[in-house]
C-alpha cells in the first residue's frame, strides 16, 4: 500500500461527500415538483410525455397501485428487451450483421438482468448485440431501471416522512421526471466528458487491422476447445488481423455507473480501453457509482426533517466502504505469497502487489477501490478481474454484495435496502430505551417487521438455495473452470451477484449454460421485484401512521452510535448468514493459499 | 406501600422451582411448543436425533448422545422460564382464590324480604345486604350507607377502607369483608367475571394474550429462526461439494445455537413476569397492550391534590401585620384553632408549637367559648376572657374588623395579596379591639421528592402536566414548586378531556388518573388510564388498569414497569443474536478441521476438539437460558434517563458483553468438559 494509493481514495471519498448535498437538494427539488434550472427545458418534454400517455401528474397513488404500475412497467420493458434481441437481425444500426441473440435462455437471461437493473452478462457485447440493441434495447433499460429504483426510493421516503396519508406518490410521475432531470441531462454532459478521454462514440463497422506480428493461436473447434490434429497437438491458425470493436460507447458509459447499471458495452467492461480509457475515465466513473446513492442520504434526512439522519446513515456507509476498500487494497497490495522470489513490491516500473487480472494503468489501489465502489452500489462494472484477486480481496467484492449492496448502494435500491435494516435495527435495539419502537416518529410494529423480514429472507433463500444446487448438480458444477474452494466461490459470487442485482462477474464460470442463463435470470428477477414489494409494503402503511413527536425519551438516530449500531445489524445479519458458505469459499481459499495451495 | 409490605418471593423459591419443573416437561406438547417458533425448531431438531440416536446407536454414540441430551434440556429449559414465571403468578392467584370461597347472601327481594342464596347465584342488578362480619359476596356499588371494608385480601392493605354510596367511594370487591356497619350493595357482574376472577386470570396468565410488541418480536425471531434454518440447510450441499459432508447432529448443533434461543426461550417469561410485577405493585392491567403502552407514554397528567400535594393546605408562616410581634400573631392564631377540627387549623396549632413552642392550652380552664365557622360569618374564632380572636378569608375578617370599628390596615392588604400570588391561601387573623394582627399562610404541600420524580420523567422524555381546580395564579406557583412541566388550571373533566384529545392528536401517549364517574370518560380516552380501586365502578370500568392502593402517585411507577418490561425485551433480543458470532467461531472450524486443518486458524477460542467445541457451543447455548431467567423475570436493572445514555448503556452490557460472553463461556465450558473426560 502506498500513501498515493490511499491519498486517491481519500480524494475519491471526499468527492462523494461533496457531492452529497448538491446534488441530494436537487434530487428533492425533482421530486417534490418544485422549479428547477432546467425546467424551461424539460417542463415542455415532461408535459408532452403526460399527455401523449395520459398520466395524470396530480393523482396520487397507494402502495398497492405504486407497485402494480411499476410491476407492469417492469413487465412489458422487459419483453421489449427480448423481442429486440431476438428480431435485431431485422432492425438498423447492424453493421456487423448480428443475428438474433440466441440461444433463447440467454435472451432471457439478458432481458430480466437488465430490467432489473442487474446487467449480468452472459455474452460479449460486441459479438452478440448490435447497436440498435444496445442503444434501444440495453441503454433503455439503463435509464429506466435506474429510474425505477430511484423513483421507489423517494416513495419509500416520502412514505417515512408523510403523515396519516393513503398515498406515497405517482410512479408515472416520479420514473419520468427521474429519467428527465435526475439522469438525462447528467448523461448528455458526462458522456462528452468521458470522449474527451478517449471514450469511442460512433456507429461504424468494426476496424480491421494488420498485426506487426502474425500471431500463433489454437484452433478451436465448435465445442470451443482446441482441436486436436493427428499428431495429438494442437491444431495452430495464424492470425494477421485485428478486429477493433466499435459503436456509440460513450453514451452507454455514462448511463452505466451513474445509474449503477454496470452492463459493458464490451465484453471486458470497464477494463476495456474504449470505456475507460484513462485513471481521469477511472475516477470520474467510479465517481458517478456512488453519486446518487450518496445524495439519497442527503435526500432522506431534509424530506424527513432529520438532516442529522441522513448524515448518520451515511457516516455508516462511508465506514463500511472504508473497511472494505481497506481489506481489499491490503490483500492485493500483498501480493501472493506463493511467488517465493517474485519482487512484488511497489517500485518506480511496477505497481507490486497482485497485478493479475489488473490494468496497469489502474494499478492495485484502483482497481481494489473499483472493485469495491463496484460492489458497494449494485453496479456490476469491472475495472478488473475479481476472480483474479487474492482470496481476501475477491472477497469483499462478493461480501459488500452479501451485506444487500446498502453501502451507498444501487441508485435507489440501496436506499430502500438500507432503510429495511435501519427498520430492523430501530426494532431491535429501539427497545432498549424502554419505549416500543419507533423511527423518525413512526411506530415499527409487527406489520412492518414482517414485510422486513419477507424483504431480508428474499436475498439468502435465492443466493443460498441457487448456490447449493449447483453446487452439487454435474449442470452446476460443469461449469467451474477451477476446482476446490475457489470453484464454490465462483457458483456463489454468481448467484450472489445476480440476486443483489449487481451483474458484476467473478469470472471463471461458464454462465452461458441454459442451467446458469436460467436461475440467474430468474435470481434477478426475484432479487429485485420479490424485495420491492414488501418495501412498498412498509412505506404504505409507514405513510398511513401518526406521527409521534420526539423527545429525549426517543430512540436517537442521529447518533454516531445509531451509526455504529447500523453497522452492527447490517454486518451480523448479513455476515451470520453467509459466514457458513463464505468460510467453505474465499476464507478456506486464503487459509489454504497461506499454506501454500493455490486454485 | 402495600406492595411493600407483601414479602417479595426469592426468584428460586423451591415450591415453585418443582412445580415448574414439572410443568416444563408437560410444555413440551408439539401443539403448545408450535406458538413459539424458535423452540419449536429445537425440539423438532432434538426428536431427529433421538430418532437418528436410537437408529444408529454405534456411531460416535456418546458425542451425538450427550449432542441429544442437550439439545431437550435447551427446550426444556426455555419451558422452565415460562414455567417458573406462570408459577410465580400462580401463587400469587391462589392467595386470591382463597378470597373467592363461596359465601352465603342476604338477596333483598322487590318484595323488600331477604332470602339467602349462595354467592354463585348472583347475577347483575341483584341487591344485597351486608353486615358487619360478612364477606361481600360480589363486586358491586353501595346503594345504601356506610361501612369499613377490609380489603388485605386483594390490596394485601390491613388498615380498612371506608366505603359509602353516592361519590367516588362506592365500588365494592366481592370477597373483601364489612368490618363495621352494615350496607345495601347492587351487584355489578355476574359469577365468573368479577374483579376477582379477572386478577386470577391475570396472574396466572391464562387469559394472557401476546402484546402487540411481543407480536411483532415473534415475527422477527421466525424470521431470523428461518434465515439460519437455510444457512445451515444450504450448507451441507456446500460441505458436499467441498468433500466435507456433516452428520445431522453436527447440522442441528450449529441450527439450534445460531437461531435466537436465548430470547425466544424467555420471551413469554419476561411478558409474564412485567404483568406479575405490576401486580405486585398492586397494580392490575386489564391487557399486556396497555402495560407497554405504559412504557410509551410522553405525557403524564396527575390530579394536584392527593397526588403531586399532600391532601390538605398547611399553615407555613406567621406574617404580622404592623405594630404586632410574630409571637403574639402566633399566639392569636392557636387560640383560635385550638377547637379548630379542620386539618387546617390543626395544622396551625402544629406550626405554633413547632416555632414558637406554644404548647396546647385547656380551652375549658380559661372559660374559652369556640365560634365555629359558618357559611354566614365565613370564619371561626374564640372568645376568652373578653378577648374575641377571629380568623377567615380577608373580606369576612375586614368586614368584621370595620364593624368593630376599628381600621383594617392597607399593608396587611398587601401581605394577603404577596401571600395569593405565592400560590398560598391567606388567612387573616383579627382581635375585636386590636383590628387585624396579621396573616397565616396556608400553603399547598408539596409531595416530598416528587420534584426529583419529575425531573427523572423529564429525563425520559416524559412531559407531566398538574391538573388543579385552583386559579392560574395558584396553579403556576404550585406547578413551579413541585417542577411539573405544564399545568392546566380551573379544570373541568371536559377541559381534561380537551387536553387528552389535543395531546393525542399530536402523536403523544396520554396517562392519567382518576376515581369519579366524571372521570370515566377521560379515563377511557387516555391510552393509559389508571383507576382508584377505591373509586366508583365507572370509572374502574373505563380505565385500562387499576390501582388496589388508590395511590395516584402510583402512575410513575407504572410507567417505569411498562419501560422495563421493554428493555428487558429489547436486551435480550440483542444479546441472543451477538452471542451468534462466538458460536460461528466455536463450531464452523469444528466441522471442517478434519477435511481442512487451516481452518483451525478460525478456532480462535483453542477449544480443544472438533467434539468438545462443538458440544461446549450447545451446551452454553442451553445453559445461557437458565442462567438469564432471574434477569428475565426481575426485569433488567431500570434508570430513568435519556434514551441515549440508556441505549449506550445497554448496548455496551447487552450487545457488546453478548458478544463476549460467549466466548468466555464456551472456552470455559469446553475445558470442564475435556476435563471431565466428556469430549
Amino acid at each position: 500500500m502506498t500513501f498515493n494509493g490511499w491519498l486517491q481514495i481519500a480524494v475519491f471519498l471526499l468527492l462523494i461527500l461533496a457531492v452529497t448535498k448538491p446534488l441530494g437538494a436537487f434530487i428533492i427539488r425533482v421530486f417534490n415538483r418544485e422549479k428547477t434550472f432546467l425546467d424551461p427545458v424539460l417542463r415542455p418534454i415532461e408535459k408532452l410525455i403526460y399527455r401523449t400517455t395520459g398520466v395524470d401528474e396530480e393523482h396520487e397513488m397507494a402502495w398497492t397501485e405504486y407497485a402494480v404500475a411499476m410491476l407492469l412497467f417492469s413487465v412489458v420493458s422487459m419483453l421489449l428487451l427480448y423481442l429486440v434481441q431476438r428480431v435485431q437481425g431485422f432492425l438498423p444500426f447492424n453493421p456487423q450483421k448480428l443475428g438474433a441473440v440466441t440461444p433463447s435462455d440467454l435472451a432471457f437471461n439478458t432481458a430480466a438482468s437488465f430490467t432489473t437493473n442487474t446487467n449480468w452478462q452472459a455474452y460479449s457485447g460486441e459479438s452478440t448485440m448490435s447497436y440498435f440493441t444496445q442503444m434501444a434495447g440495453l441503454a433503455y433499460h439503463n435509464f429506466v431501471s435506474a429510474a425505477t429504483g430511484i423513483a421507489l426510493a423517494i416513495a419509500f421516503i416520502r412514505g417515512i416522512a408523510r403523515r396519516q396519508m393513503e398515498t406515497i406518490g405517482n410512479f408515472w410521475v416520479d420514473l419520468v421526471r427521474c429519467c428527465l432531470w435526475v439522469l438525462l441531462p447528467f448523461c448528455v454532459v458526462g458522456s462528452l466528458v468521458l470522449v474527451s478521454q478517449g471514450v469511442v462514440q460512433n456507429l461504424r463497422p468494426y476496424d480491421k487491422v494488420t498485426i506487426v506480428e502474425p500471431q500463433q493461436v489454437p484452433h478451436l473447434g465448435t465445442d470451443g476447445k482446441p482441436t486436436l490434429g493427428t499428431d495429438g497437438k494442437p491444431v495452430m491458425d495464424t492470425v494477421t488481423e485485428q478486429t477493433i470493436a466499435q459503436g456509440p460507447v460513450a453514451s452507454q458509459e455514462f448511463i452505466k455507473e451513474w445509474g449503477t447499471n454496470g452492463g459493458g458495452f464490451f465484453n471486458a467492461n470497464s477494463s476495456h480501453p474504449f470505456e475507460n480509457p484513462t485513471p481521469l475515465s477511472n475516477l470520474i466513473e467510479m465517481f458517478c457509482i456512488f453519486a446518487i446513492g450518496s445524495a439519497l442520504t442527503y435526500a432522506l434526512g431534509h424530506m424527513t426533517g432529520s438532516p442529522r439522519h441522513g448524515w448518520a446513515i451515511w457516516g455508516a456507509m462511508a465506514a463500511l466502504f472504508l473497511v472494505g476498500v481497506t481489506v481489499a487494497y491490503w490483500a492485493e497490495a500483498r501480493g501472493n505469497p506463493q511467488m517465493h522470489g517474485v519482487d512484488q513490491h511497489v517500485s518506480t516500473v511496477q505497481p507490486g502487489g497482485n497485478m493479475e487480472g489488473k490494468e496497469v494503468r489502474f494499478g492495485i489501489a484502483n482497481s481494489a477501490l473499483f472493485a469495491t465502489v463496484t460492489t458497494d452500489a449494485s453496479c456490476g462494472a469491472i475495472n478488473g478481474w475479481h476472480d483474479s484477486f487474492t482470496p481476501l480481496g475477491g472477497m469483499v467484492p462478493m461480501v459488500n454484495i452479501m451485506l444487500s449492496e446498502v453501502i451507498f448502494g444501487g441508485v435507489g435500491s440501496g436506499m430502500y435496502g438500507m432503510l429495511v435494516f435501519v427498520v430492523l435495527t430501530v426494532f431491535i435495539a429501539g427497545l432498549m430505551v424502554g419505549r416500543t419502537p419507533e423511527y423518525l416518529g413512526k411506530k415499527i410494529e409487527a406489520y412492518e417487521v414482517k414485510m422486513a423480514m419477507l424483504f431480508a429472507l428474499v436475498f439468502p433463500l435465492i443466493v443460498l438455495l441457487l448456490a447449493a444446487v449447483s453446487s452439487v448438480k454435474g449442470f452446476g458444477t460443469s461449469s467451474i473452470a477451477n476446482p476446490g474452494p475457489h470453484g464454490l466461490s465462483e457458483i456463489l459470487y454468481a448467484f450472489t451477484s445476480a440476486a443483489g442485482n449487481n451483474g458484476s462477474a467473478f469470472g471463471g464460470l461458464n454462465a452461458n449454460t441454459p442451467w446458469y442463463n436460467t436461475a440467474i435470470g430468474f435470481a434477478c428477477l426475484g432479487g429485485r421485484f420479490l424485495m420491492k414489494i414488501p418495501m412498498l409494503a412498509i412505506a404504505g402503511s409507514l405513510a398511513k401512521k401518526k406521527f409521534v413527536p420526539p423527545s429525549v425519551g426517543t430512540f436517537p438516530v442521529t447518533t454516531p452510535l445509531f451509526s455504529v449500531l447500523l453497522i452492527g445489524v447490517i454486518l451480523i445479519l448479513g455476515a451470520l448468514t453467509f459466514f457458513p458458505a463464505l468460510s467453505l469459499g474465499p476464507i478456506l481459499e486464503h487459509l489454504l493459499m497461506n499454506a501454500g495451495q493455490a486454485f | 406501600m402495600a406492595s411493600k409490605s407483601k414479602s417479595r418471593k426469592s426468584v428460586w423459591d423451591p415450591a415453585i422451582v418443582r412445580g415448574a419443573a414439572i410443568a416444563s416437561v408437560l410444555k413440551l406438547n408439539p401443539r403448545k411448543m408450535m406458538g413459539n417458533p424458535v423452540m419449536f425448531v429445537v425440539e423438532v431438531g432434538s426428536v431427529i436425533t433421538t430418532v437418528l440416536l436410537l437408529l444408529h446407536p454405534h456411531q460416535a454414540f456418546r458425542f451425538n448422545l450427550q449432542i441429544t441430551f442437550w439439545l431437550w434440556f435447551t427446550v426444556l429449559f426455555a419451558n422452565f422460564a415460562e414455567a417458573m414465571a406462570e408459577g410465580r403468578g400462580k401463587a400469587q392467584a391462589d392467595t386470591l382464590r382463597k378470597a373467592r370461597s363461596e359465601t352465603i347472601a342476604n338477596r333483598l327481594l322487590d318484595s323488600g324480604a331477604v332470602e339467602k342464596v349462595p354467592s354463585s347465584s348472583l347475577r347483575t342488578d341483584d341487591i344485597v345486604l351486608v353486615s358487619a362480619g360478612e364477606f361481600i359476596p360480589g363486586d358491586g356499588e353501595i346503594i345504601d350507607g356506610i361501612a369499613s371494608v377490609d380489603e388485605s385480601a386483594i390490596t394485601g392493605e390491613s388498615a380498612p377502607v371506608i366505603r359509602e354510596s353516592g361519590g367516588d367511594r362506592s365500588a365494592v370487591t366481592g370477597g373483601t369483608r364489612v368490618l363495621s356497619d352494615q350496607i345495601k350493595v347492587k351487584i355489578t357482574s355476574n359469577p365468573g367475571e368479577t374483579f376477582l376472577d379477572r386478577m386470577i386470570a391475570l396472574v396466572e396468565g391464562a387469559e394472557r394474550q401476546k402484546t402487540p410488541n411481543e407480536i411483532a418480536l415473534n415475527i422477527l425471531l421466525a424470521g431470523l429462526t428461518i434465515v439460519f434454518l437455510l444457512a445451515v440447510v444450504t450448507l451441507q450441499p456446500f460441505a458436499i461439494y467441498s468433500g466435507a459432508p456433516q452428520t445431522i447432529f453436527v447440522l442441528v448443533s450449529l441450527l439450534v445455537c445460531l437461531i435466537p434461543t436465548t430470547i425466544g426461550g424467555l420471551l413469554s417469561a419476561i411478558g409474564i413476569a412485567g404483568m406479575d410485577r405490576l401486580v405486585q405493585h398492586n397494580v392490575l392491567a386489564m391487557s399486556g397492550r396497555a402495560v407497554e403502552a405504559a412504557g410509551d407514554v410522553n405525557t403524564l397528567l396527575l390530579d394536584k391534590t392527593g397526588t403531586i400535594t399532600l391532601g390538605n393546605r398547611q399553615a407555613s408562616r406567621f406574617i404580622p401585620a404592623p405594630g404586632v410581634s410574630e409571637a403574639e400573631l402566633a399566639d392569636a392564631a392557636q387560640l383560635s384553632s385550638l377547637a379548630d377540627e379542620t386539618p387546617e387549623g390543626r395544622s396551625i396549632v402544629v406550626l405554633a408549637k413547632e416555632k414558637y413552642n406554644l404548647r396546647g392550652r385547656d380551652l375549658q380552664e380559661h372559660n374559652a367559648e369556640f365560634v365555629p365557622f359558618t357559611a354566614q360569618t365565613r370564619m371561626s374564632g374564640v372568645n376568652l376572657n373578653g378577648f374575641q380572636i377571629r380568623k377567615g378569608a380577608v373580606d369576612a375578617i375586614e368586614r368584621y374588623v370595620k364593624e368593630n370599628s376599628c381600621v383594617f390596615p392597607l399593608e396587611v392588604k398587601e401581605l394577603v395579596e404577596t401571600v395569593s400570588r405565592a400560590g398560598s391561601t391567606p388567612l387573616v387573623v383579627a382581635e375585636k379591639n386590636r383590628g387585624a394582627l396579621g396573616v397565616i399562610e396556608l400553603k399547598d404541600i408539596v409531595k416530598g421528592g416528587m420534584n426529583e420524580r419529575f425531573d427523572q420523567l423529564r429525563a425520559m422524555g416524559i412531559r407531566t402536566v398538574m391538573i388543579t381546580g385552583d386559579n392560574p395564579l395558584t396553579a403556576a406557583a404550585i406547578a413551579r414548586e413541585a417542577g411539573v412541566d405544564d399545568f392546566l388550571a380551573q379544570a373541568t373533566p371536559k377541559d381534561k378531556m380537551d387536553l387528552i384529545r389535543k395531546e393525542q392528536a399530536d402523536g403523544r401517549l396520554v396517562a392519567m388518573t382518576g376515581d369519579g364517574t366524571n372521570d370515566a370518560p377521560a379515563l377511557a380516552q387516555a391510552d393509559v388510564g389508571v383507576a382508584m380501586n377505591s373509586g366508583t365502578q365507572a370509572a374502574k370500568e373505563a380505565g385500562n388498569m387499576v390501582d388496589l392502593d388508590s395511590n395516584p402517585t402510583k402512575l410513575i411507577e407504572i410507567v417505569g414497569i411498562g419501560k422495563q418490561l421493554l428493555m428487558t425485551r429489547g436486551a435480550l433480543t440483542t444479546f441472543s443474536i451477538a452471542n451468534d458470532v462466538a458460536k460461528y467461531f466455536a463450531i464452523i472450524p469444528a466441522m471442517f478441521a478434519a477435511t481442512f486443518p487451516v481452518l483451525n486458524a478460525l478456532n480462535i477460542m483453542r477449544l480443544k476438539t472438533p467434539q468438545s467445541a462443538i458440544l461446549s457451543a450447545v451446551i452454553f447455548n442451553a445453559v445461557i437460558i437458565v442462567t438469564l431467567i432471574p434477569l428475565a423475570l426481575r426485569g433488567i436493572k431500570y434508570r430513568p434517563m435519556g434514551a441515549a445514555a440508556l441505549l449506550r448503556r445497554n448496548l455496551l452490557i447487552y450487545g457488546f458483553g453478548g458478544i463476549i460472553a460467549p466466548f468466555i463461556g464456551i472456552k470455559l465450558i469446553d475445558i470442564i468438559i475435556t476435563t471431565a473426560g466428556l469430549a
